[in-house]
């Protein structure tokens, strides 16, 4: 059975599956990292979107062969230590300020996609737009839509004060 | 109508009733949940008022819910905490929230005190254990504040002892209990003192609901920071030992079976596969990781048999349909009569999380780990399933991520009973998405007729027949519905169980003379589609269908569509609603061309909810392009009013009419399973286009009013009818066409090439690296 280690929240992590299980179920089936949430497999839905080398991804659609021991994957759960302090992620703390999840199945990735969207908007130079917004591709199916934008604002201001 | 206060077995007066602290070595204070608000129990039913102004479908949920006298009980631990297995279950409604404010409330506790865990199936409690409806609120109202108003009396009396002196003269608040002379308990110190050897009945007074200081405040969700840290557990994330992923390969066919499969050996030496074997839906696959299953299912060659609709397809259902509707009374009077036939197309019901439970059943024994909304039902049949008796066989309830009317049903428990029972070995089986809106539960195709007839400036007669493909209620209501039928009010007991809920849910709020609305189910075996409730059972195209209507006789009578409404309204709570959102909405201001507002009310579940919305129809914002994604018309604004009775959580009310008008919005606009020769072709989030960012309004606002009522009223579905029909009136008045088919895409090109059918799931890609931002 191949090998495979790369970097996990922080961690060094080593796996022994086979070369083309895609890293979602690496993290869910294998690791028990079940922040990560399965809703489609096919790249569509964004319910597994996390982060590889600060951008975000989604794991359901990626080997695990196709990663490098050192490249670094952070999921929600260590996404509170990417930020300064002890505390949670700025972007965390917005969701909760706005009351944004319902069943919650979706908000990991929603809150993954939110910090990388701002982190590129921030790259370019500016600040979040409405378009900007219409481009997540994230499904909530309990419509936590709305908030989610207001969340993603409130989120900005707050990682732009470097809290 | 006002709620008449009856006086049920245990109600002493109308603020007193009695509980009991059950006899133990911890406090554990309980209440009957008979103690469910009755207002119709005696109330005569005329036959003028449609039947839902006076005894609605929650007064029959309530009503079934009182014969059982069940207790349900709190314990106050040794930290002074609070628990409560809620015999109900949370999949996003906020149900544990609003339930952990109202113990808090009467326990004078910290809400964060107080620990709701969603109770397994409980056999004894009935139709007690089922969530639907909005129900859950209304019925759990009363008996949970009592119990924990008695734990509360039982803490004081206890810490009167330790103290000194008499209850009267202490003082809780925030889990202490004071004395005058600065003395103090906390409850963890009382509630060892306050635990009785023996069984005592108790009498207790509730708060007023103005001295409530939790109840009706704005709340965070209780498990919110968990959702946000991914710490929030659901079926997929359990650690069940040994129970390994499972998937089923399903026919091409809706409902086809499995006959045969020809390559098993194969697929059981690929990578990480352990067992193949066929259960009644399909071919089930159990590997070290999903991964594995989705590569399994697809290299399976299964001989199949067909399904249960073989050739037809969506024009086929409407004709059927439209045959076999009810005829309409009152005749066509040439240029007296407004006429409209709708259309509204099959949707899928499925939540985020796809249908997934752990089942592990060996030995005569069985397990079930699921987000199970009728959990006792589930119990029954997976036993009669399994050749198990009811009492081997254990079902928890999980957290569910979302469920919309379909985890009324335990399809994925079952089948995965079945597959643990063929492997001999725990499975932790999940659907693949690709099967949820092709081989899932649906909302039932429908045909609705309108004719209203207009005579001197006056509407004269409305009538309504919905015509529907049959509903599948087959998950412990409608056997209680038998149970109770004698007791219905008059006119219910002869009409099958769809009809009689229509009736209940059903309500036309205008003075329209004489006004009927009908549902038949021209065909009613209710094994050839897959259907549920899903959020909700009739009203949104009821209401869609209606409200059009109303639209279009204040067009015939040349009136403001606020000012026809406001005019033949018979509620005020109605009236007030709309009232509301015309002044909130800046009702009837000025629009550019291609644009329009439109409104739209709604009644049901003893409150009302009115919609504002402004839909952008312009070229130039209709072909918009997304990658893979459907655009159209936009709803720029949306605005919901609503009075939903009295509030416990006005942040959970709005949350709830926030995800009610996603719902809505997309099912007049673009969201459908689309039938095409006994198949749906949707099979994934690409294709079955809900509500996503680029669908969303600019700008939502809900407000919640101030309620005349003292009962909460349901909120989990009040939302989606004011909603979809808003949408459906301002397309109409943009466009200056009423639409018929809902959704209103329905007959453009689809947006998507479908995806196989052999192999029934699609591979998984490997090139996401090239999509990260
Ligand atoms: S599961 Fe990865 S995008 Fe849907
Ligand atoms: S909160 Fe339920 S899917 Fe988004």
């Amino acid at each position: 059975m191949p090998s495979h280690t790369f970097q996990l929240n922080g961690e060094t992590v080593t796996v022994d599956v086979e070369d083309d299980v895609r890293i979602l179920w690496v993290l869910r089936d294998v690791l028990g990292v079940t922040g990560p949430k399965y809703g489609c497999g096919i790249n569509v839905c964004k319910a597994c979107t996390s982060h590889i080398n600060g951008k975000a991804f989604n794991p359901c659609s990626v080997k695990v062969a196709d990663i490098d021991a050192d490249d670094e994957i952070t999921t929600i759960e260590g996404l509170a230590d990417t930020a300064p302090g002890d505390g949670l992620h700025p972007m965390q703390e917005a969701w909760l300020e706005h009351d944004v999840a319902q069943c919650g199945y979706c908000q990991p990735g929603q809150i993954m996609t939110a910090v990388a969207l701002v982190n590129k908007v921030r790259k370019e130079g500016r600040a979040i737009t409405e378009a900007d917004l219409d481009t997540i591709r994230n499904v909530c199916r309990c419509g936590t839509y709305s908030r989610i934008r207001e969340a993603i604002k409130t989120g900005q201001d707050a990682m732009a004060r470097g809290l | 109508m006002e709620n008449h206060p009856t006086e049920g077995p245990s109600r002493v007066s109308r603020r007193s009733f009695v509980g009991y602290v059950i006899g133990g070595a911890t406090l554990i204070a309980a209440a009957d949940l008979g103690l469910a608000p009755s207002a119709a129990q005696a109330v005569p039913i005329p036959s003028v008022p449609q039947v839902p102004e006076l005894y609605d479908l929650n007064d029959f949920l309530s009503h079934c819910a009182m014969p059982t006298s069940n207790l349900i009980a709190i314990e106050v631990d040794e930290k002074g905490h609070a628990h409560f297995a809620l015999p109900r279950m949370e999949v996003g409604q906020g149900i544990t929230t609003a339930v952990s404010m109202l113990i808090a409330e009467e326990l004078d506790l910290p809400v964060d005190h107080v620990h709701v865990t969603l109770a397994p199936a409980r056999p004894e409690l009935l139709f007690n254990q089922l969530t639907g409806g909005s129900n859950t609120i209304i019925s759990m109202y009363t008996p949970v504040r009592v119990a924990a108003a008695i734990a509360r009396k039982a803490l004081l009396e206890a810490a009167a002892i330790l103290l000194g002196g008499t209850v009267a003269q202490l003082v809780s608040k925030g889990g202490v209990i004071s004395a005058p002379d600065g003395s103090s308990v906390t409850y963890g110190e009382a509630a060892a003192k306050a635990a009785k050897p023996t069984t005592e009945k108790v009498e207790v007074e509730l708060k007023e609901t103005s001295q409530h200081a939790v109840v009706g405040k704005p709340h965070r969700r209780v498990d919110a920071r968990e959702a946000v840290t991914g710490k929030k557990k659901f079926a997929m994330d359990l650690d069940v030992p040994d129970a390994l992923p499972t998937m089923v390969c399903r026919a091409p066919e809706l409902n086809g079976t499995a006959v045969e499969i020809k390559n098993k050996g194969d697929v059981e030496t690929m990578p990480g596969v352990t067992h193949v074997a066929i259960i009644p839906t399909g071919v089930a696959v159990r590997a070290k990781t999903f991964g594995q299953c989705i590569d399994a299912v697809r290299a399976l060659d299964v001989t199949w048999n067909s399904g249960t609709v073989t050739t037809m397809s969506a024009k086929d259902i409407r004709a059927e349909l439209k045959a076999g509707q009810i005829p309409l009374a009152v005749p066509k009077i040439g240029a007296t009569s407004v006429e409209g036939e709708f259309t509204f197309h099959f949707r899928s019901g499925s939540a985020l999380e796809p249908n997934c439970a752990v089942a592990d059943v060996r030995e005569g024994k069985a397990t079930i780990w699921g987000g199970l909304k009728s959990p006792i039902t589930a119990q029954e049949k997976i036993a009669a399933a399994l050749g198990l008796l009811p009492t081997d066989v254990k079902v928890n309830v999980v957290q569910g991520g979302g469920s919309f009317g379909r985890k009324l049903f335990f399809d994925a428990a079952l089948e995965a009973a079945h597959a643990s029972k063929a492997f001999g070995a725990p499975v932790k089986l999940m659907w693949h998405r690709a099967d949820e809106p092709r081989q899932g539960r649906v909302h039932p195709m429908a045909v609705s007729r309108v004719r209203a007839t207009v005579l001197a400036g006056s509407v004269l007669t409305f009538e309504q027949r919905h015509a529907s493909v049959a509903t599948d209620f087959t998950h412990g209501l409608g056997e209680r519905l038998t149970a109770e039928a004698a007791a219905l009010p008059t006119g219910l007991s002869n009409l099958t169980f769809s009809e009689s809920i229509f009736l209940l849910a059903t309500e036309m709020p205008y003075n329209f003379g004489v006004v009927t609305q009908l549902l038949n189910e021209p065909k009613p075996a209710v094994d050839r589609f897959n259907t549920s409730s899903v959020r909700n059972i009739y009203s949104p195209d009821v209401a869609t269908a209606s409200e059009l209507m109303v639209d279009q006789l204040a067009k015939k009578l040349k009136q403001d569509p606020v000012a026809f409404r406001r005019r033949y309204l018979k509620s005020d709570v109605v009236k007030r609603v709309l009232d509301r959102a015309a002044e909130l909405g800046d009702w009837g201001r000025s629009m550019p061309a291609g644009t329009a507002q439109g409104i739209a009310i709604h009644k049901e579940y003893k409150g009302a909810t009115a919609v504002l919305v402004e839909i952008d129809c312009r070229p130039e914002t209709v072909n918009r392009e997304v990658r893979d994604a459907v655009t159209g018309p936009r709803i720029t604004k949306a605005l919901v009013v609503a009075d939903v009775g009295l509030v416990i959580n006005p942040a959970g009310v709005k949350a709830q009419m926030m995800g009610g008008f996603s719902d809505g919005m997309c099912q007049a606009l673009t969201y459908s399973n689309h039938l095409v020769g006994g198949q749906f072709l949707e099979a994934s989030w690409d294709n079955s286009a809900y509500t996503r960012q680029w669908n969303t309004p600019f700008e939502f606002e809900c407000e919640v009013m101030e309620s005349h009522g003292s009962q909460p009223g349901g909120v989990g579905e009040a939302g989606v009818a004011a909603s979809m029909a808003a949408v459906a009136c301002a397309y109409a008045r943009a466009t200056g066409e009423m639409p018929t088919e809902f959704p209103i895409n329905f007959h453009e090109p689809l947006h998507f090439e479908p995806k196989s059918f052999i192999p029934s799931v699609p591979e998984s890609p490997t090139d996401g690296l090239a999509y990260t931002f």
